[in-house]
């Protein structure tokens, strides 16, 4: 296949996966009596603002990490559906612990980070352990160390890490983190939003650097990558799958303990009952919509924290907001059955220059050349 | 789910006969006669205990009642997988079936009467499965990809549809419906709990035996009564659908090649079973049976629909078909295990602190047993186990109740780190099959 060729089947998934959600949204919203075409060019316009642009960035930067966090374990077709345990309990801890400790500021805000890398991976590590040692899929004990942690979290909250209640307050908290332990924002380089953008968008850019570098430029990744498409090839070659396993799940959970980072560092500052959940199962999504391409997830991200920005406004047209929920799963269905069908596509279009090039090379003085023949995509 | 990976993912089975290999006498779960006799064993245990920690409500026909009806939804989407897995598909989208059952159970029981909330939420949870189906079967998609699409899918189309429907004029709001109309009637059994009989109140044999308060006996009797006094007719049915599943599965020509698509698709289709029918018809089913679990919770249980009703039990379903070793009877068992722990939990949140001295003394029967069988690894770890909740029952002198609520999930990990080798999930469960691609 040509160049030309890879990129066109690579950017036709997604693009029609946009078109069959965009498709699918209007029907209902034209079912339900709204006017889809206003309610989309309302959406588009309400994102354009400069708040609007900043809220789509900052949303984005927890959907991309949890992405990556996915996206690591799914190099080695491991399947970590665990980041939303392992990032409600890392948020907690590192609420609790950057409160209690007092450090100058640099020292802080990585304190708290390597508390959340660390649960993460703690928590990840017992699904890694499972499945290393007993053979227990990890599919199966991240789901169930999903809900743990949702009770682990509620009962540590309630019973150590609260902060005394406040008179007449009903939300509960922990302390609120100190000044020092503060990821400063900055403002947009252009417009005049009176929100700032998170100072964890250059960690998570960092990350997502870290993370094409160390699966496409590093021999762990090359193992990585090789037990996934081949395992007892991998195997074959010297790959000790089980230490592959075993690290990999660690890396994945220690990434999706910063999940919550950048709310806890950038906005909350404290961990309460309402901490943001979901992004975990969210950051699947946005995985598969990038096929764990660091730039493609980016991109994921972007689309889905532009639709949940962008549901607000959809509000005050008196259009249940929740139709972008319904956008998203359509979004994700229909870009996965759509990676699945132009695969099959590009397939058929392999095998089919494989035959006519083996055709000319038959009919051809040099006789039958096997170059050419083999090869998938 | 291929839950016993020796080998890393992306291993193909492709010989049925490999996981035959290992113990081919003994089944991981024995005859019928031991399991009742182990049951009965149990039973005497937890009655023993009641009485040692003088905590009646462990036995109570209260609290063995509140059981039953926490255990049919959580036992519905347990039915639900096994339907799908036993035919090679997984199906983490229970929860967002069960979601889309919770939500047109209410709807059609609050415009047109409880009883067609059950066919709706039937309906919508089967439309859940049609979806997946479509998705793994036909489009080869990845089984826990599609599943986590459609439980983001389910709560997004219910709460969408919520805010369309359940207006402020009809009372209800977009995550709450309007209180269903009318109420699934219940059953009393005549004699044994003093139900009617042609419009004669029978006496209530298990209920004076119950408040004779004799070890054992009286607690039998609360189990029974529990069982047969004030069952509503959706949970008969529930039951039912566990030896009915478990006939058509492994009684009839039907589920031998339901079966058969589970363990070796490309067997069963060189024999001529249209293996894409039978999943999409397992499916199907599958999600059906979620959707009736949602309907108990919405219809029944609560008789409205709320938002976040369903609150993980797709995946406590899922935890007990694991538990239960993909058989009928064992996901029953597993279900009627988690909502005794919820019952007890709703009920008197005292009595679960002495169940941890009944999981202290199982736990060190099972180790007695382990190492006379000579697995003496295994022995000391469920040893070990057992000694800490007996610490536990001793230090402290109540659990919380968020420890309660993992219960499932906890004791799920736990038969998986354990028993993971005798477990025996359907060989092709969870591979992407296409005709013609494996020979």
């Amino acid at each position: 296949m040509t160049g030309w060729q890879r990129i066109f089947y690579a950017l036709l998934a997604p693009a029609a996966a946009l078109v069959a959600a965009i498709a699918i949204s209007a029907l209902v919203l034209g079912l339900s009596g709204h006017n889809p075409i206003s309610a989309y060019g309302d959406m588009l316009e309400y994102a354009r603002r400069d708040e609007s642009i900043v809220s789509i960035v900052n949303r984005a930067i927890p959907l991309y990490i949890a992405a990556l966090a996915v996206a690591l374990g799914f190099k080695m077709n491991l399947f970590n559906i665990g980041v939303e345990g392992q990032y409600r309990l890392a948020a907690l801890f590192a609420a609790w612990l950057g409160a209690e400790v007092s450090l100058p500021a640099p020292l802080h805000v990585s304190f708290l980070l390597l508390v959340a890398v660390v649960v993460g991976a703690v928590w990840a590590g017992i699904a890694a352990v499972l499945r290393t040692w007993r053979g227990v899929s990890e599919v199966i004990s991240t789901i169930m160390l999903n809900s743990i942690a949702v009770g682990v979290a509620a009962y540590l909250f309630r019973t150590y890490f609260k902060a005394p209640q406040r008179e007449g307050s009903l939300l509960e908290s922990t302390e609120p983190l100190p000044a020092s332990a503060r990821l400063p924002g900055f403002d947009l380089p252009f417009g005049d939003a009176r929100t700032q953008v998170w100072g964890f968008l250059f960690i998570a850019i960092a990350l997502g650097i870290g993370y094409y570098v160390l699966i496409w430029r590093t021999r762990f990744g090359f193992d990585l990558r090789a037990s996934g498409a081949n395992a007892s090839a991998a195997r074959a070659s010297g790959v000790n799958p089980a230490r592959m396993i075993l690290f990999t799940l660690l890396l994945s959970g220690a990434v999706a303990g910063l999940v919550g980072m950048p709310q806890l560092l950038g906005s909350t500052f404290k961990y309460d009952n309402a901490f943001q959940a979901g992004i975990g199962f969210t950051g699947i999504g946005v995985a598969l919509l990038g096929r764990n391409n660091p730039a493609g997830m980016a991109v994921g991200a972007l689309l889905f924290s532009f639709l949940d920005r962008s549901s607000q406004i959809l509000d005050l047209q008196d259009i249940p907001r929740e139709v972008v929920a319904i956008m998203q799963g359509t979004i994700l269905l229909s870009a996965v059955v759509a990676y699945e069908v132009v695969r099959r596509m590009a397939d058929r279009a392999e095998v089919k220059a494989a035959a006519s090039r083996l055709a000319e090379t038959r009919s051809g003085p040099g006789g039958l050349s096997p170059a050419g023949a083999g090869g998938t995509a | 789910m291929t839950t016993t990976q020796p080998e890393p993912a992306g291993v193909v089975p492709t010989a049925p006969q490999a996981s035959a290999a290992g113990r081919p006498t003994r089944t991981p779960i024995g005859s019928a006669s031991r399991i009742l006799l182990v049951a009965a064993g149990l039973f005497v245990l937890l009655s023993l205990i009641a009485t040692v920690t003088d905590s009646p409500d462990l036995t109570s026909s209260g609290t063995f009642g509140a059981s039953l009806r926490l255990a049919v939804p959580i036992g519905l989407a347990g039915l639900g997988g096994l339907w799908a897995e036993r035919a090679g598909v997984v199906n983490i989208g229970l929860e967002g079936m069960m979601i889309l059952g919770t939500w047109f159970g209410a709807w059609a029981g609050w415009k047109y009467g409880v009883w067609w909330g059950v066919p709706a939420a039937v309906l919508g949870g089967a439309a859940g499965g049609l979806v997946h189906a479509i998705a793994t079967v036909t489009f080869g998609v990845d089984h826990i990809v599609s599943g986590v699409a459609i439980n983001i899918l389910g709560g997004g189309v219910t709460r969408y549809l919520g805010s369309l429907v359940f207006t402020a004029d009809t009372g209800g709001s977009a995550s709450l419906s309007p209180g269903v109309r009318g109420r699934i009637g219940t059953f009393t059994m005549p004699f044994l709990s003093g139900g009617d009989l042609f419009g004669w109140q029978t006496p209530d044999i298990l209920g004076r035996i119950e408040r004779w308060d004799w070890v054992v006996l009286s607690d039998v009797a609360g189990l029974g009564r529990g069982l047969t006094r004030d069952v509503s007719y959706l949970t008969l049915i529930a039951i039912a659908l566990v030896p009915i599943t478990w006939y058509l599965l492994w009684r009839t020509a039907f589920g031998l090649r339901l079966r058969s698509v589970g363990e070796n698709p490309t067997a069963a289709d060189s024999l001529g079973v249209p293996v894409y029918r039978f999943k999409y018809i397992a499916v199907v089913v599958s999600g059906a049976l979620a959707g009736l679990g949602g309907a108990v919770l919405s219809i029944e249980a609560a008789r409205v629909y709320r938002e976040g009703q369903v609150a993980g039990r797709g995946f406590i379903g899922l935890a007990a078909l694991i538990f239960g070793n993909w058989r009928p009877g064992g996901l029953a068992a597993g279900s009627a295990f988690f909502g005794f722990t919820d019952a007890l939990q709703l009920r008197d949140p005292g009595s679960v602190h002495a169940l941890l001295l009944f999981v202290a003394v199982a736990a060190g029967l099972l180790a007695l047993v382990a190492a006379r069988r000579g697995v003496l690894l295994r022995s000391g770890i469920i040893f070990v186990v057992g000694m800490l909740f007996l610490v536990w029952f001793l230090v402290q002198d109540s659990v919380p109740a968020q420890f309660v609520a993992i219960t499932p999930y906890v004791a799920t990990l736990l038969v998986l780190g354990v028993f993971s080798q005798r477990l025996r999930p359907p060989a092709a469960d969870g591979v992407r099959w296409r005709k013609g691609e494996h020979t």
